[in-house]
């Protein structure tokens, strides 16, 4: 066989990733959560960083998760192979190999992880790789598949950035990093099992034990009221702590008055309701979640920009 | 014999290896800029270099 053949003999590969499709290993629109709330998290911290020092934190906190979503798409690789919502992912869908998943969760993590101590310290480059283990061992290879409860313990890994955040800017945990992280750790079973509702055939396709395979739907509707109640106090109460204000209380109140009449139209709604418009209200509390997020760290960070120029806070 | 470097394998590769390569470059230049910003803000160093350094001498107590 000639060069020339053995070259044109290359042309039948199948497929030669691209760089695009190792970034999305990193699960990018996770990633953008993440970098938002790690974000609040260290601005919102009464000690000042510098903005390079800041930069990197952020950057490698983001690069943290993204390590953690390769990893879990190279242990999920088969049920999101079945999942319709996961299913064009790049190992799945065969365009990244799981061994190369493997290596780049790997490395990337532990880049972070070291990258993270170098521009902070030791504890935040500590929270972070429990962060990492916590999503892939404890979440993805132990409780996802094995629990209804996957949803409530595995929500902890999501939560933990603007702790990371927090801890880089200050060295320490204090009770306002902790009401973050609770805020999104009770945020999470609603947000999720309200998207479970309307994608119940894509978990129960996938054998995984969510909430609506294994209890059905209406004891998940009063998961989801418990939860959004729960939910309440913790952010009610962040919002009377050295990072609230006037206006972070009154962006609580509001946000958490929809999110309860939201979890409560929910409660009250069968699956005849439901099929009739096509999980309308479902969705609408899905996306209310979003929302609900967003805007309550957004308004952490107005109230710390309100404060730098003497207005704002307590 | 022809080598053909347009080819549409090496043009996906050349992507690929210029997102590694760009990602590395933005990688040491963050690197830099952290130390620059560490050095810069850490507290004053002084090394021994065999030379007497008056300022380094603890001051002795004057006697009124």
């Amino acid at each position: 066989m000639s060069e020339t053949s053995a070259y044109q003999g290359a042309t039948a590969t199948p497929y030669e990733p691209g760089f695009g499709d190792y970034v999305q290993l990193l699960k990018p629109r996770v990633m953008s959560l993440v970098v938002f709330t790690a974000l609040v998290g260290l601005l919102v911290a009464p000690v000042s960083l510098h903005p390079v020092e800041v930069f990197s934190a952020i950057l490698f906190i983001a690069l943290g998760a993204g390590a953690s979503g390769a990893l879990n798409m190279w242990w999920d690789a088969d049920i999101d192979r079945v999942m319709k919502r996961t299913a064009k992912r790049p190992v799945p869908a065969g365009r990244v190999q799981a061994g190369e998943a493997l290596a780049v969760g790997l490395g990337l993590s532990g880049i972070s992880v070291v990258m993270l101590g170098l521009a902070t310290n030791v504890a935040a480059a500590g929270l972070l790789a429990f962060t990492i283990f916590f999503y892939v061992v404890v979440y993805s290879m132990w409780l996802k598949r094995s629990t209804p409860q996957n949803i409530v313990i595995g929500g902890a890994a999501g939560a933990f950035p603007p702790m990371i955040g927090w801890v880089a800017a200050t060295g320490s945990v204090s009770v306002e990093a902790f009401l973050m992280f609770a805020l999104i750790f009770m945020w999470t079973p609603p947000h999720f099992w309200a998207l479970a509702l309307f994608m119940k055939e894509d978990y129960h396709a996938a054998g995984v034990p969510m909430l609506t395979v294994t209890h059905g739907r209406k004891a998940t509707r009063a998961h989801i009221l418990a939860y959004t109640i729960l939910l309440v106090p913790v952010a009610l109460g962040a919002a009377v702590t050295q990072i609230g204000g006037p206006l972070t209380l009154a962006v609580a109140v509001v946000l958490n008055a929809g999110f309860v009449l939201g979890a409560v139209r929910l409660w009250r709604r069968d699956e005849v309701m439901a099929e009739a418009d096509n999980y309308a209200a479902e969705k609408a509390f899905f996306r209310f979640s979003l929302l609900y997020l967003f805007l309550h760290f957004a308004a952490f960070l107005a109230e710390a920009a309100l404060k730098s120029v003497g207005l704002g806070g307590w | 014999m022809s080598f053909r470097p347009e080819h549409e394998l090496h043009k996906r590769r050349f992507s690929r290896n210029l997102g590694v390569g760009l990602t590395l470059a933005a990688f040491v230049a963050l690197v830099f800029a952290l130390t620059v910003v560490k050095v810069k803000r850490g507290d004053p160093m002084q090394g021994y270099d065999h030379v007497v350094q008056p300022s380094s001498v603890p001051k002795e107590e004057v006697q009124p």
